[in-house]
Parts: structure tokens; C-alpha cells; sequence
């Protein structure tokens, strides 16, 4: 049996340093914030710039812009069971 | 089936050994084998989890202490419960049944990953032994029931920490066969078998596969931060310390809940392939089926909280989670209305499988029904925590996956072991466990609804005519179930020989395959040109 | 029974373990979500006795780690394998370098008597006891992550010069890569969460 019609891609070397230099930048950004009072907005920055960063490394580094399309839409769906977990979590935690 | 079944192509895989003796069992990584590792030993858990709720029955068959003392009665239950939930239900059908039938049913020769489906038999058999070992070790037996409660989990002097690290282990083993089994769907279907075209039994599997995976990680780090609250005194769920013992109820039941649902799709699977083989009958409504499956596990996701509705949550969460898990009951309705629909006007052919199927329907009407009144807050909160829901998850957990997994074992037999079971006894164990069931569980709903509460040992005067009835039920299915396993068990060793590929004239492709399969299942991959159930 | 092989199928399985992972630390995370709502001002005065700068360090150290072993995969595939090994070993070496700076963080905190169940942080308030129980139990998975990734790419390192994992069968490198970014993304969530928010 062989039904290996796996596909491979290369990803260039540039690409993916250019990736490491987004996420530093990313990184750093980060920190830098934490000097600017933003008030209930600080957890949403963070998270927001984690967020970014993710999608960095899952996309290049983990090839999911080259690999088989299931794969994304899966991880997608994961996140957002995890999201939906924590808000109907929070039904009870809000409004005790 | 015209085939000539004298002469075998290919060996079965029971006489393919690269290994002697046990050795052939627990280093073969064939499909089939370890299915039938998984029903050894699940049947072995299976006797031992029956006879401690036997016990718990002779206990309350009179008020006061009949048999045991309270803190004994408390160790039993916790122990049945974690044997029957962690290491019967739960991996049951998809372990057994999904090992041995679901690489045929889709024409395939093997799992995805057949060391991994082995490793996950080993860690199940680890897990076990660690549950186990908090019987034997010095502190006692665990009394929480199993469910692991906190704060009273990381408070109590027992052997907790067994018992946590066990389930938390089979937990493990839960995830790897789902895993393998959504891979195995994905990759190795047969050519011309698309999704469409795939059998209902491996479609259970699949969701099932995916709440496995999806939800048992949560109870793995649920239990993992018990371990730390026993170990480290991190203060996670103690309130004394800030922690929020309801959070651990969440937690738990984020997970627990989809696991009811690991626990039936699996046995709604079984149901949908016996149902169209004994009324020789086209399954009705094929997508409904597949459909509803998939908005079970998917739901069922997200209503945890009825577990909880007397816990102390927000309002706001009781309305969500009932309102939610009422949603549930709409794809479980349209499951039985499909099977109801597919008996109808059927050429019915009354074998054992036939009467477990039909009486699975009822149980689990019964089982369901009951469900909503515990999904509604209002009645919720009056039988909360009494012999109300005792029945009513005996019902769904062991009248569902109980009746599946017997079906199915009576359904499979002659594939398994190409030989065939004595049907006269076989109905006559289905007839007197059927009705064991029934007297030992009906009057509990009646006790719960009077009010006498589920895990104590002891009981008010006036429950005492219920309880002596539903004891009297357990020692009638008891005898049932010794007739049916001894009757399973000397046939596989002495039955008459049955090598006719298709004994019930089945439509899907495990029929079209030798009697014991042979190694590799098929001569060669069928290619698959017609949905699954098309009798003309 | 014949060898088939199924490199798409075999990712599926890594990609299937890594929602597994991510679910099991998302546990975590309601968790954490939960007692910071409870005890945001708790959480914001803890997160400050947490030193930024090794925060900081062990996050550009995964990163870079992470990209290296993304670039091993590429220098496979191109047949460089004096270079995927040295980018490996790069990869596993940053690995245990941020292990080492995570003890430097425990000790560091141990000996201040913030640990649980330490007495100095039960004189605390609440919140404190739970911000630190769940930094501990966090990265402490985390850093068990990290050990049983440095692992894997151990192995991985010995079959790719065994010739084992070669440029036309490198499934195995691609999984451990797939294992040791997942590592790096629960860090990415981790580090703002108990070092920035302050």
C-alpha cells in the first residue's frame, strides 16, 4: 500500500528568519507596553500580540500555510472550543 | 454469500503466531487481537465491578447495617464507580468493538498506528493497577466516590492519589485510541468509500474519537492539580486558601459530561448496524444518523453544568446549561426515531442481537427521558443526588453501553471466534437480565423521587419496600449475566464451528470477510461502490 | 505485514497529540482566567516579584530555538545534513540552556519563601497564594514540555546520522519540530500571563 502522495515544500532559510525577526519584534513589543498604562486593555494587548506570534509560528513554522488544508481548520476549530470553554465558564464566573 | 467456506484462503488470525502462548496476546500489534485483549480484561473489571454492586445491593436490601459498615459501603461505591466508568464504559465498545471491527468495516488492514494501539492496551492495563493498588495500600480504600469531589479529595486520609493518577493514566490510553481511530478514518478508508458511503458504527467511532481527544485532557490536568493539592498544598480548589471547589467541578465536568457521550455514541453505532441487518431493511435516514451523531458530540460539549445546578453557580449558567442540554435530546430523538422507522415494515429476523438492539431502545428511551427531567432546573433541584439519578445514569451508562456491548458481542460472535453461541440460552440470559434490569432499577426512580439520597449505606423505614424489590432485581440479572458469559465463554471455546462468512446476511464489509478473519483481513481491498446498507 | 507508510497520516497523528497537549494546558488557562478575574489586583501585584528579564531571555532563547529547527527541516530537504544536525544541536542545547535558567528562576524565588504552601506566602493574601501555585504548576509542566521535546530531538539528532531520517523520509524531524513549536506557543501565552501583566 502506498499512499504517500505527501507533498513536500521548502521553505526558504530568509523566510523563515524573517519569521524569528517578527516574533522578536513582536517580543519586544510586548514589553514595551507594560510601561504604558492601558488599563482593562493591558490583558486584551497581550494577549492580542501572543495571538499574532502564534499564527507566526503555526503558519511557518509549522507549516500549516503549505500543508494539507485540514490541518488549519482543525487547530482553528481547537481555539476556538477553548474560547467557547472559557466563556461559558465565565457565564457562572460573571454573574455569581 | 455463495463462497466456498470449507476452504480458507489465508490462515485466520488466531493461527498466525510469531510468538508462543501469551506472548502471541500481548506483543501482537494485529488489530484483532488486541481487541480481544481489551474484552478479556474489560470482562474481568466487568465481573468485579458487578460483584461490588451486588454487594452495595445486599447492604440495602434492609435499613441499618445489613452486610458492611457505612465507611466499607463508601469505599464500594467508590470503587464500582471508578471500575465501571474508567475502565469498562468508557473504553468498552470503541476499545473492544472499534479495535476488532473498525479497520474491517472500512476495509482496511490494520489501525493507523498498530504499536500505538497496542501501547495504549499496556497503559490501560498500568492504569487499572494503579487504580487497584489504592484498595491494597495501608490509609484504606478511597470513599469519595468517583467523581473525586474536592475539597474533600485532597482533605480525606485515603488512598487518594492511586486512584487519580490511575484514572489519569487511562485517560491516556483513551486519547491514543481515539487518536489512532481518527487517523485510521481519515487515511485508510477503501477506495470508493467516501464518507458518505462509510458505516455507521465507524462514524460513532469517529466523534467518539474526537471527544476522546478533545475533552479527556481536561480531566487529565484536573486530576494532575488533585495530585498537586494533595502533594504541595497549592490551595487550587481550597477555599481556605482562595481556591474555588466549584472550579473543580467545572473542570471535572467539562470533562465527564462528553464522556457520557464517548460512553453512547459508540453503543448508538452498534444499535444502527444491528437494526438494518435483522430487519433486512435499509437503515432510515443514513445522514439523519450521521448528522445527529456528530451534534451529539458536538453539544454535548458544552453541557457540562447540569451537573452542577445545585452547586452554587450564577443564575445565569443554570438557564445556559439547561437550555443547552435540553439541545442534546434533539439528535438523540431523531436516533431513535430512525431506528424505530428502520424496524418498520422490516422482514424481521428474531436472533439475540435483534433482542438486544429493541431493548437497548427501550432502556435508553427510558434513560433519556428521565435525562430531561434532570436537565430542567426546577425538578433538577428536587432529586438532586438521590436514587433518581443513580437510575437514570444506570439506565443510559449500563442499559445503553450494556445492552450495545451485548448486542454487539452476540452480533460479531461468529466473526470473532467462527464459532456460534447456543441462541436458546443466549435469549433466555438477554430475557432474565432484560427483566433483572428492569425490577432492579425502576424502583429507584420511585425511591428518588420519595426522597432517599444515593451513597449512603442506610436508609429511612419507608424506602424499604423499594429497595427490597430493586435488590431482589440485582440477584435475578446477576443470574442472567452468569448464564449469558457462561454461554459466551464455552462457546468460543467449544461452539459449534461456523465459518459461513454471513450468517445473518449483513450488508457492510466484515460479512463479505472469512470467519475468523484472516491476518490481514481481506484477500485484497474491496473497492466500494454502494452506500453501506442497500438491501434492494 | 508489508511497511506502509503514511507521512500525511503520520503528521495527522502529531497534529491530533498537539490538541491533546493544547487542551491540557487550556485547563490551566481557565483556571488561571478564573482566579485572575477573582483576584486581578492579587495577580498584578504578584506578576512584579517576577523577573522580566529572564521572562524576557527564555522567550527569545524558544524562539530562536524554534526557528532553528524549522531551518534543520529545510536543510534536510536541501541534503545538508551537517547543517540539520548542527541546527538541531543548537536547538537542543537553547532547550536546555532555558532549563537551566528556570531553575536559576525557582531557586531564586524558593529561597525568597514563595512556594507553596510556604508560610511566607500564606501571609500573603489570597490571590498570591494562587498566582504563585499556578506559576509553579505551569511552567513546571511546561519546563516537563520542555525535557521530554529535548528528548525527541535527541533521538531524532542520533537517527538523522544513522541515516535513519533522511531528506526523502523525514516525517519523524517534521513531528518533533511540530512538538517542540508547540512548546514554544504555550510559552508565548505563558510569559505575558505571569511576567507582563503587572
Amino acid at each position: 500500500m502506498s499512499n504517500n502522495e505527501d507533498k513536500h515544500h521548502v521553505i526558504p532559510y530568509r523566510t523563515l528568519l524573517l519569521v524569528l525577526s517578527a516574533l522578536l519584534t513582536f517580543t519586544f513589543i510586548s514589553i514595551a507596553v507594560t510601561n504604558y498604562e492601558l488599563g482593562p486593555f493591558t490583558v486584551l494587548a497581550a494577549l492580542l500580540l501572543a495571538s499574532f506570534k502564534t499564527i507566526l509560528v503555526l503558519a511557518y513554522f509549522m507549516h500549516l500555510k503549505f500543508d494539507v488544508k485540514m490541518f488549519g481548520i482543525l487547530i482553528s476549530a481547537v481555539f476556538i472550543l477553548i474560547g467557547a470553554v472559557i466563556f461559558i465558564t465565565f457565564l457562572d464566573y460573571l454573574y455569581r | 454469500m455463495t463462497t466456498d467456506n470449507t476452504a480458507r484462503a489465508e490462515p485466520s488470525f488466531f493461527e498466525y503466531k510469531k510468538h508462543k502462548g501469551i506472548l502471541a496476546w500481548i506483543l501482537s500489534t494485529d488489530h484483532k487481537r488486541i481487541g480481544l485483549l481489551y474484552l478479556y480484561s474489560i470482562m474481568t473489571f466487568f465481573i468485579v465491578g458487578a460483584i461490588l454492586g451486588l454487594l452495595m445491593k445486599l447492604e440495602l436490601i434492609a435499613p441499618g447495617k445489613t452486610i458492611m459498615e457505612a465507611k466499607t459501603y463508601n469505599g464500594v461505591f467508590t470503587l464500582h464507580g471508578i471500575i465501571m466508568i474508567f475502565l469498562i464504559v468508557i473504553p468498552g465498545l470503541p476499545a473492544v468493538f472499534g479495535n476488532f471491527m473498525l479497520p474491517i468495516l472500512i476495509g482496511a488492514k490494520d489501525v493507523a498506528f498498530p504499536r500505538l494501539n497496542l501501547l495504549s492496551w499496556y497503559i490501560y492495563i498500568f492504569g487499572a493497577i494503579v487504580v487497584l493498588m489504592s484498595q491494597f495500600m495501608s490509609g484504606g480504600p478511597p470513599d469519595t466516590g468517583w467523581t473525586f469531589y474536592a475539597p474533600y479529595s485532597f482533605k480525606t486520609t485515603t488512598n487518594m492519589l492511586p486512584a487519580v493518577l490511575g484514572a489519569f493514566i487511562l485517560g491516556f490510553s483513551s486519547i491514543l485510541t481515539g487518536l489512532n481511530f481518527i487517523v485510521t478514518i481519515h487515511r485508510m478508508r477503501a477506495p470508493g468509500m467516501t464518507w458518505l458511503k462509510m458505516p455507521l458504527f465507524p462514524w460513532a467511532l469517529y466523534g467518539t474519537a474526537w471527544i476522546q481527544l478533545l475533552a479527556t485532557p481536561i480531566i487529565g490536568i484536573t486530576l494532575l492539580m488533585t495530585v498537586g493539592e494533595r502533594l504541595f498544598n497549592i490551595g487550587f480548589f481550597d477555599p481556605a486558601l482562595g481556591g474555588d471547589p466549584i472550579l473543580y467541578q467545572h473542570l471535572f465536568w467539562i470533562y465527564s459530561h462528553p464522556a457520557v457521550y464517548v460512553m453512547i455514541l459508540p453503543a448508538m453505532g452498534v444499535i444502527s448496524e444491528i437494526l438494518p441487518t435483522f430487519a433486512q431493511k435499509t437503515i432510515f435516514g443514513y445522514k439523519a444518523i450521521i448528522f445527529s451523531t456528530i451534534a451529539i458530540a458536538f453539544v454535548g460539549y458544552f453541557v457540562w453544568g447540569h451537573h452542577m445546578f445545585t452547586s452554587g453557580m450564577s443564575g445565569t449558567a443554570l438557564y445556559v446549561f439547561s437550555i443547552l442540554t435540553f439541545l442534546v435530546a434533539i439528535p438523540s430523538g431523531i436516533k431513535v426515531f430512525n431506528w424505530v422507522s428502520t424496524i418498520y415494515k422490516g422482514s424481521i429476523n428474531l436472533k439475540t442481537p435483534f433482542y438486544w438492539a429493541v431493548s437497548f431502545i427501550f432502556v435508553f428511551m427510558i434513560g433519556g427521558l428521565t435525562g430531561l427531567v434532570l436537565g430542567a432546573l426546577a425538578t433538577n433541584v428536587h432529586v438532586h443526588d438521590t436514587h433518581f439519578v443513580v437510575a437514570h445514569f444506570h439506565f443510559i451508562v449500563f442499559g445503553g453501553v450494556g445492552f450495545a456491548f451485548m448486542g454487539a458481542i452476540h452480533y460479531w460472535f461468529p466473526k470473532m471466534y467462527g464459532r456460534m453461541y447456543d441462541e436458546t440460552w443466549a435469549n433466555m440470559g438477554w430475557l432474565i437480565f432484560f427483566i433483572g434490569f428492569l425490577t432492579l432499577y425502576l424502583p429507584m426512580f420511585y425511591l428518588g423521587i420519595a426522597g432517599m439520597p444515593r451513597r449512603y449505606f442506610d436508609y429511612l423505614p419507608q424506602f424499604h419496600g423499594g429497595n427490597i424489590i430493586s435488590s431482589f432485581g440485582a440477584i435475578i440479572m446477576i443470574t442472567g449475566l452468569l448464564i449469558i458469559i457462561t454461554n459466551l465463554v464455552r462457546s468460543a471455546r467449544m461452539g459449534p464451528i461456523s465459518t459461513e462468512r454471513n450468517p445473518w446476511n449483513g450488508k457492510t464489509l466484515e460479512w463479505t470477510v472469512e470467519s475468523p478473519p484472516s491476518l490481514e483481513n481481506f484477500e485484497e481491498i474491496p473497492v466500494i461502490e454502494k452506500g453501506p446498507y442497500e438491501y434492494e | 505485514m508489508d511497511e506502509h507508510r503514511d507521512d500525511i497520516g503520520s503528521r495527522f497523528g502529531m497534529w491530533l497529540f498537539i490538541f491533546t497537549e493544547l487542551l491540557l494546558f487550556a485547563g490551566l488557562f481557565i483556571v488561571y482566567s478564573v482566579y485572575r478575574y477573582l483576584n486581578w489586583q492579587a495577580f498584578h501585584l504578584a506578576a512584579e516579584e517576577l523577573n522580566t528579564f529572564i521572562g524576557a531571555l527564555n522567550t527569545v532563547l524558544l524562539l530562536a530555538s524554534s526557528a532553528t529547527i524549522a531551518m534543520s527541516i529545510t536543510a534536510l530537504q536541501k541534503k545538508n545534513k551537517t547543517l540539520a544536525l548542527a541546527l538541531l544541536g543548537f536547538t537542543i542545547l537553547v532547550g536546555l540552556v532555558f532549563l537551566v535558567n528556570k531553575y536559576f528562576e525557582w531557586n531564586l524565588k524558593i529561597e525568597h519563601g514563595l512556594y507553596p504552601g510556604s508560610e511566607r506566602l500564606l501571609e500573603y493574601g489570597k490571590g498570591e497564594v494562587l498566582f504563585f501555585g499556578l506559576y509553579f504548576f505551569m511552567t513546571g509542566l511546561h519546563a516537563l514540555h520542555i525535557i521530554v521535546g529535548v528528548a525527541f530531538i535527541g533521538v531524532v539528532f542520533f537517527r538523522i546520522k544513522n541515516d535513519r531520517i533522511t531528506h526523502d523520509n523525514f516525517v519523524h524531524l517534521e513531528n518533533a519540530g511540530l512538538y517542540w513549536h508547540l512548546v514554544d506557543i504555550i510559552w508565548i501565552f505563558l510569559f505575558p500571563l505571569f511576567y507582563l501583566i503587572t
